[in-house]
């Protein structure tokens, strides 16, 4: 028994978790500040794409068009490679987020689960139906209220599911910021795999991490539609 | 800043590299989802007969797909795969060193990301075909050949369409990935143009615009197809 734990020890697996599990914290940091940063942006980003001004209709409609039309790594290395290289951009202030991978990651993150936020939410948005406003407005509530009280919660509850799908798929995309040499859990797995020549080992510790995160996250969005689906709750 | 010039045809500049970047990305997006759609098919089959070993498995199969970043399943199977192929072929008594080409790794690594969401659009339109209709077929005297290729597979492709359609634009979005595995697609191409010409933005944009019209295109041709496969079907 003893010889079997230590043989477990000293497995490449279980040193290789250790370390990769030292990115965990840099994976979760990227996620921290884009997703509730996208879920915010993503709100007005649908609000705006309802709404009747045209103008802005028009140009939300065409943002989510092109960010859902391209891939998000071209994204990142837009961001990272491209915008880097412009000479006044490196000159003005933004060079103080754009020259760290980890804000480049963050923002070019938040472009994109925005866009399939907005067009989430906005489905969300125009299915309410429109007996529901309008007993609100007979109420006599004003455009805000009538958003807050009524629109929003019951959007925001219809397409919880679709949303924990975005929310599954960003911890994934986490994992492609480490192509522009920030050291997350994929990075710190690739490095692995470059000094040991022992691929498997490396990325199936990164595997069973991503694995975890993305079970937390099922399980953090059931939570949600548990609480905000009251009258769906079968005992209660 | 720009050098869109250097976009020209031929020696000059790079827009025939673009172009044959481009096909190769349609191309490894085309073969890989062929490939996905075909492990698809057995992963819904798994799934549906009653037999709770291949349903376990194909469980798991999708799971831990679904879970796991595409980079690392591409990281994964474009360096490991070459291990578990040797060791497969000394099963069957073969010992020389065989290295995939990047292009077989390429579809290989996509096809098995595709296949898992594929799955799930084809389980999903099989059961939503009504279960009166396989028992009329089978009351006509139909055997499980034509019941399968007559009945079921012209109402699975009605119905899983829209979704085999949103799986495509996913696939062609992964393909930029294998770009790792240095399989000269579009993504690849521009990242060795912008470091030949030192002009990142130019071609990342290119590339975007490039991807940006294959999702159009593509998904216009879906479009049609989902309109004639859905005649006589009020929408």
């Amino acid at each position: 028994m003893i010889e079997f734990l230590n043989n477990i020890q000293n497995s490449l697996i279980y040193k290789n978790f250790f370390l990769v599990l030292s990115g965990l914290d840099n994976t979760i940091l990227l996620l921290l500040i884009s997703l509730p940063l996208g879920f915010v942006l993503a709100l007005l980003f649908a609000l705006g794409r309802v709404s009747k001004i045209t103008l802005l209709s028009r140009t939300i409609a065409s943002y989510i068009f092109v960010i859902r039309g391209t891939p998000l790594l071209v994204q990142i290395y837009l961001i990272y490679f491209g915008l880097g290289s412009v000479k006044f951009i490196r000159e003005s202030f933004l060079w103080y987020a754009l020259k760290e991978p980890f804000w480049c990651g963050v923002i070019a993150l938040t472009i994109n689960t925005v866009a399939y936020g907005a067009e989430i939410f906005r489905g969300g948005i125009q299915s309410i139906e429109k007996s529901q406003v309008e007993s609100g407005q007979s109420l006599g509530f004003g455009k805000f209220l009538l958003l807050r009280k009524i629109i929003l919660p019951i959007a925001i509850r219809k397409v919880l599911p679709s949303y924990g799908n975005e929310l599954i798929l960003m911890v994934k995309a986490t994992s492609l910021v480490s192509l522009t040499t920030y050291m997350e859990m994929t990075g710190i797995a690739r490095k692995i795999m470059a000094k040991t020549f022992a691929p498997v080992e490396a990325f199936i510790a990164a595997g069973i991490l991503y694995l975890f995160l993305n079970f937390l996250m099922v399980q953090f969005v059931k939570y949600l539609e548990w609480k905000y689906n009251p009258h769906l709750r079968l005992n209660n | 800043m720009f050098k869109f010039d250097k976009l020209v045809f031929g020696d000059a500049g790079w827009g025939d590299e673009f172009l044959i970047a481009t096909l190769m990305t349609l191309l490894v997006s085309i073969l890989s989802m062929g490939l996905g759609l075909f492990l698809a098919i057995i992963t819904v089959w798994a799934k549906i007969i009653q037999n709770r070993i291949t349903r376990f498995i194909a469980n798991i199969y999708t799971t831990v797909i679904r879970g796991v970043p595409e980079l690392l399943v591409i990281y994964l199977i474009f360096f490991g795969g070459n291990a578990v192929v040797m060791s497969i072929a000394k099963v069957f008594g073969y010992n020389k060193y065989i290295e995939l080409n990047a292009l077989t790794i390429a579809t290989i690594a996509i096809a098995v990301i595709s296949a898992t969401y594929s799955s799930e659009v084809l389980r999903a339109s099989y059961l939503a075909i009504s279960k009166g209709q396989i028992e009329a077929a089978r009351a006509l005297g139909m055997n499980k050949f034509s019941i399968f290729f007559k009945v079921i597979s012209p109402q699975v492709i009605r119905h899983a369409l829209p979704g085999i359609g949103n799986v495509w634009q996913i696939t062609l979005k992964d393909t930029s990935l294998i770009s790792v595995t240095g399989l000269v697609e579009i993504m690849r191409q521009s990242r060795i143009s912008s470091n030949v010409e030192h002009s990142p933005l130019t071609f990342l944009i290119t590339a975007a615009i490039l991807y940006l019209c294959l999702t159009t295109i593509s998904g216009r041709v879906f479009k049609t197809l989902e309109v004639n496969y859905s005649k006589g079907f009020s929408t």
